[in-house]
């Protein structure tokens, strides 16, 4: 059992990058940090910097400026990081695939671990997406 | 000697939800010039909408913002309804009303708290957030959703407001004001607001007619603007309601008037629950004849404003979107420099900034390159096809 994956599952630390959303994905994912639906029970926590990140949390249709700065910051994300894509947009272009400033889509800028659907998805389904998470990196904590 | 440095700001920066690059060129703490970058947003949703027919332009626009998602429809509404002078029954412009005051109380609740959160007093922010809950829940029975309701349609409202619901709905906002009231006190008694934000990035009156701001940061600089009551559209001309205007300018004034307003929304909607008269939701319209067509609303943050042009098809030929923010952003220049760098984001904030509703198009004005606009595109291409022709002896 890898120690980072053990320490990982119990406090995950997340950037948000909003790659050019309607906003309504960003609101009701500050919905689920104020008291209401409050993720920091499960120590989830939004941070400054990728760099010191653990999930980087995308939405939005990556439009054509945005893309080569959702490329780096993936770069600068310390491993093991993981992708969760939240919203219609990000997880497929949703209404904007046809327009001219809208690029490829997230999972071909970089691998997606999580997709929560929805436009936008309730703060139940973020932290449902967080739970599919967890559960991912202590599928991989034992199949070490 | 002075030394100037230059502060980059974004474009995801922590502070901001939305992508957007600032340059502060400072003088030691002193901020001496601005300079922004936006784009990061822009969707070409006017080109989008362009594609689709009325109905499904409706739900294009409600995506242009998610704090907006009431307010852009219902300007998309009335332009249609403008060309074609359809009439709307009245019980759906009360409910039109009932959704767009709503909408203001939960993005000045959401102002409110991302204010707090950008002085570094999350109290605020906690508090803002959770008390916008009720709103949210009442959005919820309304219309079904939490967020991008789907509720307007041309010529009416798609859901009706059950009876069963009012009380319910009293009684969110019941709870509501009492939290309001709470909040008001303690934001506007605590003596570390008054410090930090009292004489912060003033807009003068002069200022704010120059740069032609909208909204809350024009009534805070003494402005008396408000669409509602100027061009009285849905059932804001048979309510009575005040419009909040302040003289100071500053980012306090600016909270105050937002504070203010909440409880004139209040007001609003318990008047159009009591006074909605029985009757029809949705006059079916059917065709759209040729003709221009403008839609004007009070959005949260100010006037939003929809042009839509059409040829008869089933689609809008031109389809041009004014949001608030395009106006009151210029302002910000006006108010930060000389100020220190820590107060900078506060006054950023101040005006309610909305990206992702500006970035209708973006403007270029770089002052040493030579820059193209439409018109020099058309002479160009025209060029281009003459030395084609040229080329191939076709004309």
């Amino acid at each position: 059992m890898g120690l980072k994956e053990k320490i990982l599952s119990k406090s995950l630390y997340v950037f948000h990058l909003s790659s050019g959303s309607c906003n309504n994905c960003d609101i009701e994912l500050i919905d689920c940090l104020t008291p209401r639906y409050d993720v920091e029970r499960f120590g989830i926590v939004l941070v400054g910097s990728i760099k010191h990140a653990d999930v980087l949390l995308c939405t939005g249709s990556a439009n054509r400026l945005a893309i080569p700065r959702i490329k780096k910051l993936y770069e600068q994300m310390p491993q093991p990081g993981y992708v969760i894509v939240y919203g219609a947009c990000g997880s497929s272009r949703g209404l904007f695939k046809d327009s001219y400033n809208t690029g490829q889509p997230l999972d071909e800028i970089m691998p997606v671990d999580v997709y929560i659907p929805g436009c936008p998805p309730r703060p139940e389904a973020i932290i449902m997406g967080f739970e599919k998470l967890i559960e991912k990196i202590n599928s991989r904590k034992e199949a070490r | 000697m002075s030394h100037k440095a230059a502060i980059p700001i974004g474009p995801y920066h922590p502070l901001q939800e939305e992508p957007e690059f600032y340059k502060l060129i400072v003088e030691g703490e002193k901020v001496v010039d601005v300079d922004v970058r936006i784009g990061y947003n822009h969707r070409g949703i006017e080109k989008i909408s362009e594609a689709k027919s009325y109905d499904q332009s409706l739900f294009i626009v409600e995506r242009i913002c998610g704090i907006c998602s009431s307010s852009h429809p219902i300007a998309c509404a009335q332009a249609v309804e403008d060309i074609a002078k359809f009439e709307v029954p009245e019980r759906a412009l009360y409910i039109r009303t009932v959704c767009q005051e709503l909408e203001r109380l939960h993005s000045h609740m959401l102002w409110l708290g991302l204010a707090g959160h950008f002085l570094g007093y999350n109290t605020v922010f906690m508090w803002a957030w959770k008390y916008r809950e009720p709103i949210c829940d009442i959005f919820e029975t309304v219309t079904g959703n939490r967020q991008n309701y789907a509720m307007h349609k041309i010529g009416g409202v798609r859901r009706d407001i059950e009876k069963e619901h009012i009380p319910y709905i009293l009684k969110r906002l019941d709870e509501f004001t009492k939290q309001l009231n709470m909040l008001k006190g303690a934001v506007l008694d605590d003596p570390v607001l008054h410090e930090r934000l009292k004489g912060v990035g003033v807009l003068t009156k002069e200022d704010a007619i120059d740069y032609s701001a909208l909204g809350p940061t024009a009534r805070a600089s003494g402005i008396d603007i408000d669409v509602r009551r100027d061009y009285p559209y849905a059932a804001y001309d048979k309510i009575k309601w005040n419009v909040i205007t302040l003289e100071e300018g500053d980012v306090f004034a600016k909270t105050v008037v937002r504070i203010l307003e909440m409880f004139e929304s209040v007001s609003i909607i318990r008047q159009c629950l009591d006074k909605m008269p029985q009757g029809p939701i949705d006059s079916n319209p059917k065709d759209i004849p040729p003709g221009e067509g403008i839609g004007q609303i009070e959005a949260p943050r100010g006037e939003c404003f929809h042009y839509i042009k059409s040829d008869g098809t089933n689609s809008p030929m031109r389809h041009k979107i004014r949001a608030p923010t395009y106006m009151n952003f210029p302002t910000f220049r006006e108010t930060v420099i000389g100020e220190t760098i820590s107060d900078a984001a506060i006054i950023l904030a101040a005006i309610d900034p909305c990206y992702c509703c500006t970035e209708r198009m973006l403007i270029v004005d770089d002052h040493d390159k030579q820059v193209m606009g439409v018109f020099e595109l058309i002479r160009l291409s025209q060029e281009k096809t003459a030395r084609i022709k040229d080329r191939y002896a076709l004309s």
